[in-house]
């Protein structure tokens, strides 16, 4: 069997997302660990179930977040601090809609050390010579393609299509899912107006209150190249925990 | 962590013991931030950091020691500016507290 060690070293290797938590202060067993993977499931123990249990909550957390500090608990007047360190797995972002945005908006994405993914099912739009940096270039229709993807909270979704038969069952299979960012394009009417429909298919307001449209922080964007930077802020600054939605922010143009 | 990794991997292939080194916490303007490592290989070799070269020193004696008993440390280094400059000649600020273990987990 396997040390702990192994599997985390295994884990990031891998470039998946998990958890390391030590015991650095109790009453007994300082140095124990407790090895959490992003299903919530764990190898090894702290010493105690309850204590492992509580950890893992806040591992999960630490996972996707990439997030590392000491946490402290309580058990039976007993005080324990427990160093949780998060590795998340690379983020990625998969761009629906190959069209003029998507372009430069690989491009930054691929500087800030992404993952892209670029999914159309339009064979003319979706081609290697216009994306030349994407790791992966899917000709396909995208909620199909979605739906076998591990979306995850270190996962962006930007669609782009401009098209209510590629935008609204991409949106509704990435909704479905605890993604850390979704965003859609169109204006506030078109957002509005996607939104009722997406409404009347079973879509729920809280999902739908989690799409960022208008896409992009308002940086006054006019060229497809200032959207994509648009974009792109919007993505890192919600991946920070700065944006919770970008409504407001266009509200109050 | 995957900083040190390389090495660690390195010194167990040898095998030699390794002790593993991390800020849990700090404070102020301290120059690394929770989760920073230094391995430390049972030779004295180093890898990664806890600060900006500080307190490496006092780390690495710490480090030999817990590789030889088992037992892990809680080292808690907090000095100012102009103490530091003076006694070490290095500008690290802040408080940070460095958990030492043996790698064997």
């Amino acid at each position: 069997m396997s040390t702990l060690y192994e599997e985390l070293k295994d884990m990031l290797g891998k470039e998946q997302g998990v958890a390391l938590a030590t015991l650095v202060h109790g009453p007994e067993r300082v140095g124990a660990k407790l090895l959490v993977f992003a299903d919530t499931s764990s190898h090894g123990t702290l010493g105690l179930p309850q204590l492992d249990a509580m950890v893992v909550a806040d591992a999960e957390q630490a996972i996707w977040h990439g997030d590392a500090q000491t946490h402290m608990y309580t058990i039976e007047t007993q005080s324990f601090e427990v160093f949780i360190e998060g590795f998340a797995p690379p983020p990625t972002l998969i761009i629906v809609g190959a069209g003029h945005i998507a372009i430069p908006l690989t491009t930054f994405a691929k500087t800030l050390n992404y993952r892209v993914v670029v999914v159309d099912a339009r064979a003319a739009f979706a081609t290697p010579e216009r994306f030349p940096h994407a790791d992966e270039l899917i000709v396909a229709w995208p909620d199909e393609v979605l739906e076998k993807m591990d979306l995850n909270p270190s996962t962006s979704v930007a669609v782009l299509t401009h098209d209510s038969k590629f935008d609204e069952p991409s949106l509704k299979m990435v909704l479905s899912r605890r993604v850390g960012y979704v965003g859609a394009i169109g204006s506030r009417k078109t957002s509005q107006q996607r939104a009722e429909r997406l409404r009347r298919q079973g879509v729920t307001n809280e999902q739908l209150l989690r799409i960022h449209g208008p896409i992009g922080l308002n940086i006054g964007a006019t060229s497809p190249e200032e959207m994509a930077l648009a974009i792109m802020t919007e993505i890192v600054a919600t991946r920070h925990g700065k944006v919770s939605s970008s409504l407001q922010d266009w509200q109050n143009k | 962590m995957r900083d040190i990794l390389p090495d660690v991997e390195k010194w167990r292939s040898r095998g030699e013991r390794v002790a593993i080194a991390t800020v849990v916490r700090a404070y102020g303007s301290a120059p690394r931030r929770p989760g920073a490592k230094l391995a430390v290989s049972e030779k004295g070799e180093m890898a990664g950091s806890v600060s900006g070269g500080c307190v490496e020193p006092a780390v690495v004696e710490s480090a030999m020691e817990v590789i030889k008993d088992g037992r892990p440390q809680m080292l808690e280094f907090g000095i100012t500016e102009e103490e530091n400059i003076e006694q070490i000649g290095l500008a690290c600020g802040g408080t940070i507290h460095v958990f030492v273990e043996k790698l064997d987990w």
